[in-house]
């Protein structure tokens, strides 16, 4: 085996298998597992994915939210075991790769039409 | 002073550890070696092991080299290095020395060449500062002063300038060994190690200065 096989295959045993596809300007639903004085449960953290990172087992999403009238950016290493589950739940249609433009509207402007052509 | 190992780096990548945390590890392969060479005090001098890494086909050594593997039965290897030991008298010619020799969470020294960055000016090789770009300055990556004037009359020896830098053997200390695969010889150091994918390293366990006893 090459080196590069090596490295793939030392990642490979990481990777999660049951990940739903992502597409950027869906909404998704990513469980959060945290920890409390010994005790580990899992938070749900949903909004709208504004950046994806593909880097294998680096692969990253960029999820905001509105919370409490403050604008709230979390990236995600969608592979680690921190992240439990991630639910799509809706499919938004955008003609952008990075939708940072989101950051500067408000309100109504900040909607994200749905598409129905992909699977959930 | 321990038995280390030679191998090469073969890449970076990261993994995860038991709270999920992502570490960035290095791999390398590291063995297997073959002891070639047992020094003793009587016969050399001092006492040390010297280890072999890397089989390659027999024309790419001199009948010298291949003579000399041969005492210790040692198939055709390209890299002989040698640590010394206090105590050698549980090691003998032809024994394997394999990735087992570490444990998870040990401490090792990792030494190897480092990335050639060949002529390299003030900025990169001795971090000086860059002068104004713009303003009318002529001053852009100039060294400045490099000393006074009439007396001395001369630059001080030692004085930082441009150079070769880079290409040159480095140790990083105590880098911690995250995975251990003893059926492929693999290592998983946390950390960056000197040189590019497919670097000779030399890995050690940790010399931990003022801690023995």
């Amino acid at each position: 085996m090459n080196a590069q096989a090596i490295i793939r295959s030392i990642e490979e045993e990481q990777y999660k298998s049951d990940l739903p596809t992502i597409y950027v300007g869906d909404t998704v639903r990513v469980g959060v597992v945290i920890q409390e004085g010994g005790k580990e449960r899992v938070q749900p953290y949903e909004g709208t994915v504004i950046a994806m990172r593909n880097g294998g087992i680096n692969e990253t999403i960029t999820v905001r939210r509105i919370f409490q009238g403050v604008g709230v950016e979390r990236v995600f290493l969608i592979h680690s075991p921190r992240v439990a589950n991630i639910k799509i739940m809706r499919r938004g249609k955008v003609r952008r790769a990075k939708l940072y433009y989101l950051r500067d509207r408000v309100g109504k402007a900040t909607r994200i039409k749905e598409r129905f052509d992909r699977s959930k | 002073m321990s038995l280390g190992i030679l191998g090469t780096k073969l890449g970076m990548t990261q993994v995860f550890d038991d709270t999920g945390k992502a570490i960035p590890v290095t791999v390398v392969q590291a063995g297997p070696c073959t002891i070639t060479q047992v020094k003793t005090k009587e016969t050399d001098g001092y006492s040390s092991v010297q280890i072999g890494y890397d089989e390659v086909a027999p024309k790419k050594l001199t009948k010298g080299e291949l003579g000399h593997l041969a005492k210790s039965g040692a198939s055709p290897l390209r890299h002989l290095r040698e640590y010394r030991l206090e105590d050698v008298s549980s090691f003998e010619l032809g024994q394997a020395v394999t990735a087992d020799i570490f444990d998870e969470g040990q401490l090792v020294d990792v030494a190897g060449t480092s990335i050639g960055r060949g002529f390299a000016g003030f900025q990169k090789r001795h971090n000086f500062s860059r002068g104004p770009m713009s303003h009318g300055s002529k001053n852009h990556r100039a060294p400045g002063s490099i000393g006074a004037g009439t007396t001395p009359g001369r630059v001080y020896p030692g004085k930082r300038m441009a150079g070769h830098m880079g290409a040159v053997r480095k140790t990083i200390r105590k880098l911690q060994v995250v995975r251990v695969d003893g059926d492929r010889n693999l290592l998983l150091i946390k950390g960056a190690v000197p040189g590019k994918s497919g670097n000779l390293l030399s890995i050690v366990p940790a010399n931990l200065v003022g801690r023995k006893g």
